[in-house]
């Protein structure tokens, strides 16, 4: 996969989505979870960090199955801010 | 493009696998000895009597408080955890004594059950420092090793979704094991591995991650608990729907006996299962009484009852646990496996060897891949060189532990740190050896050394104890006879892979390339 100097910047920019962006994606989908499941919270806090995983190992494949980096970063970051606003947007409407 | 994803995931697979190959191979050999961590422990203290004694829980407690009456008489409060439960070899008591001025206000001893005495054995790490070892890697600091474990956990999970993405025909290649191949051999190896305990090696993985889910999820707790010191504690109360327990009354009261209360745990879970005795606020008109269960169950069922300790009350009973606090404990349960009986424990112990030979197949497979096209680039050495050091030298360095224990005269100063440096120290040659000499006598000599090591372990025990087979079986004593059988056919099986691949490198060259240089017509057919 990584052959030259553009494919290994390429690949180092596919490593830091799958890590980082990752990370942001799980947690930004844990706390939306967490806010919005029908539960005590502690139990939709619980609830969310389990599926977390599911979409740490989701977004890690994406990042190196998409097209190009471009696709890589997409795919990790609308997933990331509609889950973040959505945890936004209930924290916000519920604490009205 | 159906092709082009499968080959971004089979690239994928090898790079991740690669990348952590050698630690997470540490992690699951280390693990996989962890499940008779209690057997080890037993095997490494040989002054231990030859079967456990097995005493009801309210003679347990007498024992406990007669101790505990001695040394810590005034404590307000009283903690016993009995020994009815795996990991538990002695009954564990520990004490507050918040009136004491000598800066002894906290303390803890093991007691041995038959005597009521501290134990004293000999110093040693035994199967608990081996099991932790799969999640504090010993001389890094704890919150080191658990991001770098659970870093690894991430890249195993990630291995085996790729893996089965990239593998094509599970079903089929089950039965499929084409031996004496050279790489084709090493790939259906491991895939057969992989797919034998493919549930094992994803609940061990899923669940591992769950176990680091506490430094991990900080951002979703300060969501919903917001910054600060004990948010974490707000969150783990309310899931564990825990209550704080009142402070004294500072006024004195008779204690109810605690007798009935034992009877009445006993009578709702069962009898040998009470796990923890906590007195809060002895002596005092506020007292508490609250009894805990062990684990029996997957579910890390943890019982517990609180009775006022005055009036002897039943206040609070069981509390039922909620979905998702089931589904964590049960995760957590099944990766623990403290629940398991003999064969079921067999059964985890086979299954984290697969997951640790499958790991091991793979390093392999991926130097056999490129050996014909790469093999003298320093890249490859290096790979291979910590191929041999693993595979072979981590099994020789825990062999080498236990060597340690038999051998460091008991008595001295530091000997349980010593044994554990010992595993290192000889892990170290063992991949200085790997570097050091051609990669074919490489592993035919480490593979004899640990032959050697695990074979010879039952002799040396024989020699320095007298709890060895000629005792043990005899006696019937299964849990101590059982370690020394199994390194011996440990070490049989050493000696058996030894000696063939010595064999096949002596027989002739010809035979010696096909070993080792892939069969290239049938490169294209494997992925």
């Amino acid at each position: 996969m990584a052959q030259g100097r553009s494919a290994k910047q390429g690949l180092l920019v596919r490593i830091v989505a799958a890590a980082v962006g990752g990370y942001v994606v799980a947690m930004a989908t844990a706390i939306c979870l967490s806010y919005g499941l029908p539960m005590r919270r502690a139990d939709a806090v619980l609830t969310g960090v389990l599926a977390s995983f599911v979409v740490y190992i989701a977004a890690v494949l994406w990042a190196f199955a998409a097209r190009n980096t471009a696709h890589a970063w997409l795919g990790i970051a609308v997933p990331a801010v509609v889950a973040g606003g959505m945890a936004w947007a209930i924290g916000w409407f519920g604490a009205l | 493009m159906k092709g082009a994803f499968r080959q971004s995931m089979s690239w994928l697979h090898t790079w991740v696998g690669l990348l952590t190959g050698w630690l997470l191979f540490f992690i699951f050999l280390t693990g996989t000895a962890g499940y008779f961590d209690t057997e080890i422990d037993r095997w490494m203290q040989p002054e231990r009597p030859l079967h456990t004694a097995e005493l009801p829980v309210a003679e347990m407690f007498a024992i406990a408080r007669k101790r505990l009456q001695d040394v810590a008489p005034h404590a307000e409060y009283w903690f016993v955890l009995t020994s009815n439960r795996r990991n538990v070899l002695d009954m564990r008591i520990i004490w507050t004594d918040s009136t004491r001025t000598d800066g002894k206000q906290n303390g803890r001893e093991y007691l041995e059950i038959s005597s009521g005495r501290p134990a004293e054995y000999r110093q040693t790490g035994g199967g608990q420092l081996l099991y932790k070892l799969h999640y504090q890697l010993h001389y890094l600091p704890d919150a080191a090793s658990y991001w770098i474990v659970f870093l690894c956990t991430m890249f195993m999970a990630v291995a085996i979704v790729t893996g089965v993405i990239v593998h094509k025909r599970i079903f089929r290649d089950f039965f499929v094991f084409r031996p004496r191949k050279g790489q084709r051999s090493w790939l259906d190896a491991h895939n057969l591995l992989s797919v034998l305990a493919l549930p094992f090696h994803v609940m061990i993985t899923y669940s591992g991650l769950v176990f680091f889910a506490y430094a991990y999820m900080m951002p979703v707790v300060i969501a919903n608990y917001g910054f600060g010191p004990g948010n974490h504690d707000r969150y783990t109360n309310e899931l564990h729907l825990r209550a704080e327990q009142p402070g004294p009354a500072g006024f004195a009261a008779t204690a109810a006996p605690l007798r009935p209360m034992l009877d009445e745990a006993e009578r709702r879970w069962g009898k040998g299962t009470i796990g923890q005795i906590r007195l809060y606020n002895r002596g005092d008109a506020n007292a508490r009484v609250l009894l805990k269960s062990g684990q029996q169950t997957p579910a890390r069922d943890h019982g517990a009852l609180l009775f006022d300790g005055v009036t002897g009350a039943l206040l609070k009973a069981d509390v039922a646990r909620t979905a998702p606090r089931l589904i964590g404990d049960v995760l957590l349960g099944l990766h623990e496996g403290l629940f398991a009986g003999p064969a079921l424990r067999w059964i985890y112990f086979v299954s984290g060897l697969l997951g640790t030979a499958m790991i091991g197949a793979g390093l392999v497979l991926w130097t056999t891949k490129r050996r014909a096209k790469s093999g003298d680039t320093f890249g490859f050495r290096l790979v291979e060189g910590l191929n041999i050091g693993t595979i072979v030298g981590q099994p020789v360095a825990i062999a080498a532990y236990f060597w340690a224990n038999r051998l460091i005269p008991v008595g001295i100063e530091g000997r349980a740190a010593w044994e554990a440096h010992a595993m290192f120290i000889v892990w170290a040659v063992m991949l200085l050896h790997a570097f050091i000499r051609p990669a074919s006598r490489g592993w035919t000599e480490q593979l004899w050394v640990a032959a050697g090591a695990f074979g010879l372990l039952p002799l040396l025990n024989a020699l320095t104890t007298d709890k060895h087979l000629g005792v043990t079986l005899p006696a019937g004593a299964w849990e101590l006879a059982g370690f020394d059988l199994t390194v011996l056919a440990f070490g049989i099986a050493f000696a058996v892979v030894a000696w063939r691949l010595g064999r096949r490198h002596r027989s002739d060259r010809e035979h010696d390339q096909r070993f080792w240089t892939p069969a290239y017509q049938e490169t294209e057919a494997a992925e």
